[in-house]
């Protein structure tokens, strides 16, 4: 771990003490907790909102919530839903008109939420997915009036999953920018603590308020220790070099036609994936004709509406669909924005109904380029 | 306005009327809806028929007699537009499970006195006979998806609906996938969007009462089913066979689990 900030180290139950921090400045703190069979991302009150001795087991198109006898906080990895969904919403009305005049009225509906978000436990890979929506979506005024003034805690992940290959993708495990304080949790038979570094002028002032002590090298120590495990613990990897070219060479492949013979197009890929930003607008009128609205909604390169060009759909076959998916993800998308599309989450791998594995196709797809 | 109201006609079938209810149920948009439009034969709602022609029919239900095969001619000629409403419309409906069996033996085992009985051997979509100008899926339909269908109507434009995947509406909910963290089996990655994913909301499996999506992969999520759900192969063919059962990549894909 690299410590450009100070760094030092607190009681678990002192999370209690920084949620309320947040809450008193006026922070909405969106956090892990468990809903439904999930541990998944919404508005939390207190620690005891948090997953705390809960964690995951996760596999291609499998994910099931089990006990963890230790009582770790954020002991799991990543859930169904990404910051995505707070910072590029599902569906946002653009504009509405009133057309009952003589000349229409376009009223703008471009709005910061009620209050600044705070998000509470964002992992590395997460942090990337964050920093690359802010490239892919820096013109677009509805995302950074939401972007504005998110307060980031960070956390260094400490559960990796069978399905995350972070390490592969250079994302993670650790957090390295993106956030204002970033945590650490040191669990173990005795005691319970976090170590937690600021990086901001706003996590200064957080963690002045907190109970802390100076970290000490044993704990430094541990935390190296535990950032190596969980590199350790991944289930997936991926081979990054020379990725980008063989995908692009790999247009052609029969293996696109095999996937699609698993596919069902039904998008949730997409959705899962905390970096795909795609969107469809949808407009409507009333019955009256005299009131109009203009809806965006995620979209998803799986749907036939999304190649929809005059005279039909341009990427008719599955299999054009899932090669534009993955090719995009991992190859083109770094001639577009500079970075690969993929910070090896894993939550496609998981979420897809029929557990269709991103690393396991691209595998395919190079062994065919270099057998 | 001084234009008369375009004509609304609804038509019943072989339906069980929930989906022309879903017109009604439009509490409180149906000032606006009547409005907008003349209700010139509804008659959930009046017993005053007014003659065609009509502008905008609603064609509820399956073919399923003689006559009427007779009248769905003539509510065609009647009608300028002409929109299908609900799985009995668009795809025969759960009666259409005679299609694959016996119907002399159906009618035996229902009706004491099955001569008394005049049906045909299959009941098919409206489309199977007339020329349609939008078939709007369902069972029964959305009532925000009816709105905006007679909106779009009415504003002269091509109604929002969307044939995607359930999991498609699942997703931007926020809902956690049953299938996934669950394990119970859904139909939500085959079925036609529209719903909302209601069942889902509640925690069950999709059960598919909006028919195929657009470019369905069925044998693909029962093999799914079969294999990490552990649905033996019975399960998986009745899943397949309930309200769009003729629909054709549901009804091929039952065909595939008849044991
Ligand atoms: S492609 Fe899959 S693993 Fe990569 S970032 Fe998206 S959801 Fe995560
Ligand atoms: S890869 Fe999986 S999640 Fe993605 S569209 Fe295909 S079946 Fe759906
Ligand atoms: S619960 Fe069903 S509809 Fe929702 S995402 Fe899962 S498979 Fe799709």
């Amino acid at each position: 771990m690299e410590h450009d900030g100070e760094l030092r180290a607190m009681g678990a139950e002192a999370l209690d003490v920084l949620i309320a921090a947040l809450v008193a400045r006026g922070y909405d703190v969106i956090g892990p907790t468990v809903r439904d069979g999930a541990i998944d991302l919404h508005k939390i009150h207190g620690m005891g909102d948090l997953p705390i001795g809960v964690t995951d087991e996760q596999e291609a198109g499998r994910y099931r919530l089990a006990p963890r006898a230790d009582g770790a906080v954020f002991g799991f990895s990543n859930g169904p839903s990404s910051w995505k969904r707070h910072l590029h919403p599902p569906q946002t009305r653009l504009w509405h008109a009133d057309l009952s005049g003589d000349r229409p009225v376009y009223v703008s509906d471009v709005e910061a939420p009620a209050r600044p978000m705070a998000f509470l436990g964002v992992r590395g890979c997460d942090l990337a997915a964050i920093a690359i929506l802010d490239t892919v979506l820096a013109a677009d005024e509805h995302y950074q009036a939401r972007r504005q003034n998110v307060a980031v805690v960070a956390i260094n992940c400490g559960q990796a999953g069978a399905t995350c290959f972070c390490a592969s993708m250079g994302t993670g495990p650790a957090a390295r920018s993106g956030f204002d304080l970033a945590l650490t949790e040191l669990v173990g038979d005795t005691k319970h603590e976090f170590l937690i570094e600021t990086a901001t002028p706003l996590g200064t002032s957080l963690l002045a308020e907190l109970p802390t002590r100076t970290a000490t090298d044993e704990d430094l120590a541990r935390a190296a220790a535990i950032l190596e495990t969980t590199r350790t613990q991944m289930g997936r990897t991926l081979e990054t070099a020379g990725l980008k070219e063989d995908i692009a060479a790999a247009a052609e492949s029969p293996h696109w036609q095999e996937v699609a013979a698993r596919c069902l197009t039904c998008g949730n890929c997409t959705m899962v994936c905390p970096t795909c930003f795609c969107t469809e607008m949808e407009d409507t009128s009333d019955l009256t004709g005299a009131h109009a609205e203009r809806w965006r909604h995620w979209e998803s390169c799986f749907t036939l509406d999304f190649s929809y060009a005059m005279g039909g759909s341009v990427r008719h076959s599955p299999a054009s669909r899932y090669r534009q998916w993955l090719t995009h993800k991992l190859s083109t998308w770094e001639d577009q924005f500079g970075t690969s599309g993929c910070v090896g989450c894993g939550r496609c791998i998981a979420w897809c109904p029929v557990g269709i594995d991103i690393t396991a196709e691209a595998k395919a797809l190079q062994a065919e380029a270099r057998p | 306005m001084s234009q008369p109201r375009p004509k609304l006609a609804v038509w019943k079938f072989a339906s069980c009327d929930g989906c022309q209810l879903s017109l009604l149920d439009c509490e409180d948009e149906l000032l606006a809806v009547a409005e907008a439009l003349d209700f010139a034969m509804f008659r959930e709602a009046t017993s005053a028929d007014v003659a065609g022609p009509y502008d905008l029919s609603l064609v509820e239900g399956s073919i399923t007699t003689e006559h009427d095969l007779a009248r769905i001619q003539e509510v065609r000629r009647q009608s300028k537009w002409l929109v299908t409403i609900g799985a009995c419309a668009t795809a025969g409906g759960i009666q259409a499970l005679r299609n694959f069996r016996d119907h002399g033996e159906f009618l035996a085992a229902v009706y004491a006195r099955p001569d008394y009985i005049d049906s045909l051997a299959t009941s098919t979509p409206i489309s199977a006979h007339v020329r349609v100008d939008f078939e709007l899926h369902g069972c029964p339909i959305d009532k925000r998806q009816l709105l905006e269908v007679i909106s779009a109507f009415l504003n002269r434009r091509k109604p929002t609906i969307s044939a995607t995947s359930v999991c498609s509406e699942c997703k931007r909910r926020g809902i956690v996938c049953v299938m996934v963290a669950h394990g119970t089996p859904c139909l939500g990655p085959v079925t036609h969007a529209g719903c909302g994913a209601l069942c889902p909301a509640v925690n069950r499996g999709c059960y598919g009462c909006f028919g195929p999506m657009e470019t369905p992969n069925t044998a693909a999520l029962a093999a799914w089913w079969r294999g990490a759900l552990g649905q033996d192969s019975r399960s998986v063919g009745r899943a397949f066979s309930t309200f769009n059962c003729a629909a054709e990549p549901f009804a091929k894909e039952a065909a595939a689990h008849d044991d």
